[in-house]
């Protein structure tokens, strides 16, 4: 063990351990958000209320079928998935050539009942979730002890994140998408259907969201809060990042999920609202964002 | 401001202010006989939600910019006006004025901050300011965080008129609900209110025929800022207490809903959502969570089959503007 500024490499790396989960969930969630408002130009506030879903998805799971973390991890984006398809038939195409406000309204009453239907069964306290049998314990790196299962999660949620970047930037599909963001009319002409893809792509976004549900059960305890606290986050996150570019939202989810962990370390006091300080210092700076094209 | 040559306009000014006049006398005669009805603390409830609702609605309505961060401003003052009363031992009028000035100086911030996006990143953004200053709230020493300032003391109005009774509290909420609700009204109505709906409808023309829009909007900003600090600032007096729940984001929720049930952009309808929403509360408290389903699902049905609300609906079945 050693010193850096004072401060104990265990309580330091520690920390940006801690960071870097926080921005692991920061970027899949930011991810999510990016791409839906890019097909749907919709802001899916209902993205934590899904996350939570996930998370409960992959405790409820456990509970009564004994499904395991890592069928959970299969199963449960396929089924939160399903259900953000469903809701995309039932409201969302609706709202998508109204203003943006009402997508924002609409799914911030999706989110509300959503949260409202989990606490009425499980309250507000949480439930425990175990770290699956292979990844229990960790390892001593000498300046640091690294669980296992935060070791995977971080590394897991890039090769994610990655894997959606390459999909849209690099291949055939990501071209028919970004194609229908620019514009859906002349798309659907060349004989590509569009609103099953923009369905598509909101149960994808929705299926991402669970994800790192499933994720951040062990991690975090398993309640129906935890999708509020999260999201009002992972706008600042938006903000700053701008909603324009991919990699932007990986990026920016990750920066601050370290920045917030090392504020914890110097100024504890501050670890709350760090993020929020951030966006208001780059919205002064840079109105567009860090990576926005601007308005 | 330049209008379409042939549109009917002075035929709709004057049916405008006849609707809005009958309203507004029908309005306040219900308020005034309303308390030997119903219970006068709802009602006053119900007047400072309705005002904090009508202060939204300003710029939800007229400017087009939805902010999600109201509770900001109602929280905050309503903060400040419990510790003025019971921190400094102010009168009345003056904690209101500390906690409207808080909002209105949070509000001159905030929305500097705010207007530097537009649309969908404007209501992120003031989300995000509100939940910063939620935590800070948690932490501020004075907001005696979790409990929040109870048993604030309600003195003297002005060292003269004792406001202890329910009735003479009543009375002096719905004057200044009133009074509150006119100025909003003439501030819709005046040439800066004309700008304000111009930049709602097409903000590149307004740039364009010379209005600095950024000015325009921070005031409208600002002035809805500070009367829903005034509504926050009541609603400490009202209860004689000031808590987190008011600073929260389903708060700002909340606002929104009001506004929404009763019609953005309308005048009276926020008055009408805040009553609704405010009654359905008391009405559905012992459902615990499910009244969060409830609202959940008036949000949904609102944006999909009613998305000018009640007073948007009646008006146009009326053909008058409300």
């Amino acid at each position: 063990m050693f010193e850096i500024f004072g401060i104990p490499s265990q309580a330091l790396f520690g920390q940006l351990l801690i960071g870097l989960i926080n921005g692991s969930f920061y970027a899949l969630l930011s991810l999510g958000l990016a791409v839906i408002f890019g097909m749907l130009n919709i802001i899916n506030f209902a993205h934590g209320a899904q996350y939570m879903m996930g998370a409960f998805a992959a405790y409820l799971l456990l509970q009564y079928f004994g499904l395991n973390y890592w069928e959970a991890l299969v199963v449960v984006p396929i089924l939160v998935g399903a259900t953000g398809i469903a809701i995309e038939r039932l409201f969302l195409q609706y709202v998508r050539k109204l203003d943006h406000l009402y997508g924002l309204i609409l799914t911030f009453g999706l989110a509300l009942i959503i949260e409202g239907v989990f606490r009425n069964f499980y309250g507000s306290s949480g439930e425990p979730y175990q770290i699956p049998a292979g990844l229990q314990g960790g390892h001593n790196l000498g300046f640091m002890f690294l669980p296992n299962y935060r070791a995977w999660v971080i590394v897991f949620s890039l090769a994610v994140c990655f894997a959606v970047w390459f999909t849209i930037e690099r291949t055939r599909l990501g071209s028919y998408l970004r194609a229908a963001t620019e514009n859906p009319t002349l798309v659907r002409a060349f004989g590509i259907n569009v609103p099953r893809m923009v369905m598509l792509t909101y149960g994808f976004g929705v299926g991402l969201a669970a994800l790192a549900g499933v994720m951040a059960a062990p991690i975090y305890n398993v309640s129906p809060q935890m999708g509020s606290d999260i999201i009002i986050v992972v706008f600042a996150v938006v903000v700053i990042g701008g909603m324009g570019s991919i990699m932007g939202a990986i990026l920016t989810g990750f920066a601050l999920g370290i920045a917030e962990g090392l504020t914890k370390v110097f100024y504890p006091e501050a670890s709350d609202t760090v993020i929020f300080v951030i966006m208001v210092l780059v919205l002064l700076v840079r109105p567009a964002g860090l990576f926005g094209r601007s308005a | 401001m330049q209008r379409d040559a042939g549109s009917p306009l002075p035929q709709v000014r004057l049916d405008a202010e006849w609707s809005l006049g009958a309203g507004f006398v029908i309005m306040a005669a219900l308020l005034a006989l309303a308390p030997f009805a119903v219970y006068p603390v709802f009602l006053m409830q119900a007047l400072c939600f309705a005002l904090f609702a009508c202060a939204f609605n300003l710029l939800i309505g007229y400017v087009g910019l939805l902010s999600f961060g109201h509770a900001l401003f109602f929280g905050w003052a309503s903060y400040l006006c419990a510790y003025a009363a019971k921190g400094w031992g102010l009168s009345p009028e003056l904690a209101i004025l500390t906690g409207t000035a808080t909002a209105a100086l949070l509000g001159t911030v905030s929305g500097f901050i705010a207007i530097r996006r537009q649309g969908i990143y404007f209501a992120m953004i003031t989300l995000a300011l509100a939940q910063m200053m939620y935590f800070f709230a948690l932490r501020a020493p004075f907001t005696g965080g979790e409990d929040g300032i109870q048993t604030v003391p309600v003195r003297r109005l002005f060292g003269l008129i004792d406001l202890s009774g329910e009735m003479s509290m009543y009375a002096f909420v719905l004057v200044v609900v009133l009074a509150a609700f006119l100025f909003i009204y003439r501030i819709i109505n005046s040439p800066f209110g004309e700008v304000l709906k111009a930049i709602r409808e097409n903000e590149q023309r307004a740039v364009s025929l010379g209005y600095k829009t950024e000015r325009y909007k921070l005031v409208a900003f600002v002035l809805s800022a500070t009367l829903s600090g005034l509504a926050g600032s009541l609603k400490a007096l009202v209860f004689q207490f000031a808590s987190l729940t008011d600073v929260h984001w389903t708060m700002s929720g909340q606002v929104v809903l009001m506004t929404l049930v009763g019609g953005l952009g309308t005048v009276f309808g926020p008055v009408v959502g805040a009553f609704l929403i405010v009654a359905m509360q008391n009405y559905f408290a012992s459902f615990g969570q499910w009244v969060l389903v409830i609202q959940g699902a008036i949000f949904i049905v609102c944006v999909l089959v009613f998305r000018r609300g009640i007073v948007g609906e009646l008006g146009s079945a009326l053909g008058v503007k409300l």
